[in-house]
């Protein structure tokens, strides 16, 4: 096998694996791994929302900046660029942040809750390959953002300095404000109360992060690549999370191991963990995450990795995406395992629309 | 004449479709892709691989030129 080809069936399998492990060790259940629902709780911990159950700076999302960071550093691939469309890119990614929090998950939990037995995640799948198949259309038409120039290096070291400073507000767990019982606020019970250990969750963090690096793991990218010019080079890496998974939740019901979580092999749309069945929403929400994604030339995941690669609008994108969440659950756009709100119905619709807008509108001139 | 398309800065996955489509419009076979990071380079590479080119790289301080020839 071709070199390339065993890094990303590499990187896909040690992101599955890890997803597993973490759970074991204490992530939510069909979450050990998850950008957008951390990103969240990110947003949660520093109080931009305060929706209780889901509070807490996840060392996943730190780790995995800082893992791109030592990755490209190492490779001397690190460059700072920035400057293609900044703002719109900001906006893409809050609207990718609302339609994740529709769906429960970002392109990476639908994997994982795929391989759990969750049938939700199937809907969304569909939804999703939806989302890019209009962006591939976006892409045949002309669709570009522009190009980016060359920044200076401070620019792109801003996002890595930041995700080291949140590692030190975790660590040292100050309470700004007693009276509120924060900011920075942990949650006491929910998914946000439900993690492993630091170090082990920052570890995992900075190897997905070195490895996606290294094989451009990109969940959005796997189904545009295959759609656009029948490439399967990522999409090798997104099959093989959900195989990493689904057997490893199997074996783990086989084995009878058991962890602070245990993570369950349940086929079924009812009763999965953090989801909800109303299937028309789950398909849109990820429609939406599936094209603001192509638009923005990654899934949250790729955005992480190429912040911490040096690219600044990457960086503006995550920003995005946690003021997003903020949004979300400020305005109560986000769902729960109660079901989606109706203000998130209106959101994902305009979002929708908004996407399509930024699509038609932003082509190359000829 | 060789078709030169100039991918510099342009974000995934633009510099493969652009290259994508000087291909499916070139009748000469003979394609320059001027691209500024690893991936792009990577990506226009294998592409062009198997759309049966060959592929020259060339370095040019931090950027790199790509010669793409028909069936080599």
């Amino acid at each position: 096998m071709k070199k390339e080809n065993l890094l990303i069936w590499f990187s896909g399998a040690v992101v599955g694996l890890l997803a597993v492990l973490l759970v074991l060790f204490g992530n939510p259940l069909n979450m050990g791994f998850c950008i957008a629902c951390f990103e969240r709780d990110i947003a949660g911990a520093l109080g931009l929302h305060r929706a209780a159950v889901v509070q807490y700076i996840r060392p996943e999302i730190l780790g995995i900046v800082l893992g791109a960071f030592i990755a490209g550093y190492s490779s001397k691939e690190f460059r700072p660029e920035g400057g293609s469309s900044t703002i719109t890119r900001f906006f893409l990614g809050i609207l990718v942040m609302i339609g994740a929090l529709v769906f429960l998950g970002c392109p990476l939990r639908m994997m994982i809750r795929l391989g759990g037995g969750d049938l939700n995640a199937l809907v969304a799948l569909v939804g999703f390959i939806v989302g890019i198949a209009v962006g591939v259309y976006f892409l045949k038409s002309g669709f570009d953002l522009g190009r980016a120039r060359e920044q200076r290096t401070f620019s792109a070291w801003v996002l890595p300095i930041v995700m080291v400073g949140l590692l030190l507000l975790l660590i040292l767990a100050p309470v700004f404000n007693p009276d509120a019982g924060g900011p920075i606020f942990f949650s006491i019970e929910g998914p946000g109360a439900q993690h492993a250990v630091i170090a082990i969750s920052l570890i995992a963090g900075l190897l997905v992060g070195f490895l996606a690096q290294k094989s451009r793991l990109c969940l959005a990218g796997g189904v545009r690549d295959w759609m656009l010019i029948k490439d399967s080079y990522l999409i090798k890496g997104f099959i093989a999370i959900i195989a990493v998974v689904l057997i490893g939740n199997i074996l783990i019901g086989i084995l009878g191991i058991t962890g602070t979580n245990t993570p369950v092999f349940n086929l079924g749309f009812a009763e999965q963990p953090v989801a909800h069945a109303e299937h028309l929403w789950n398909f849109l929400g990820m429609a939406l995450v599936g094209l603001g994604s192509i638009l923005l030339g990654g899934c949250p995941l790729r955005q992480l990795v190429l912040a911490g690669n040096g690219n600044t609008d990457s960086s503006i994108s995550v920003l995005g995406m946690i003021v997003g969440a903020a949004i979300s659950h400020n305005f109560m756009l986000a769902a729960s395992p109660k079901g989606v709100p109706d203000f998130a119905k209106y959101a994902v619709i305009g979002g929708l629309i908004i996407c399509l807008a930024v699509g038609a509108l932003n082509r190359e001139k000829a | 004449m060789a078709v030169e398309v100039d991918v510099r800065g342009l974000s995934c996955p633009l510099p493969v479709v652009k290259t994508k489509k000087a291909i499916d419009e070139s009748s000469n076979g003979e394609i320059i892709v001027l691209v500024d990071s690893q991936v792009s380079k990577q990506n226009v590479t294998r592409l062009a691989e198997n759309k049966g080119y060959s592929v020259n790289v060339e370095s040019v301080g931090d950027e790199f030129r790509l010669k793409l020839k028909k069936g080599e």
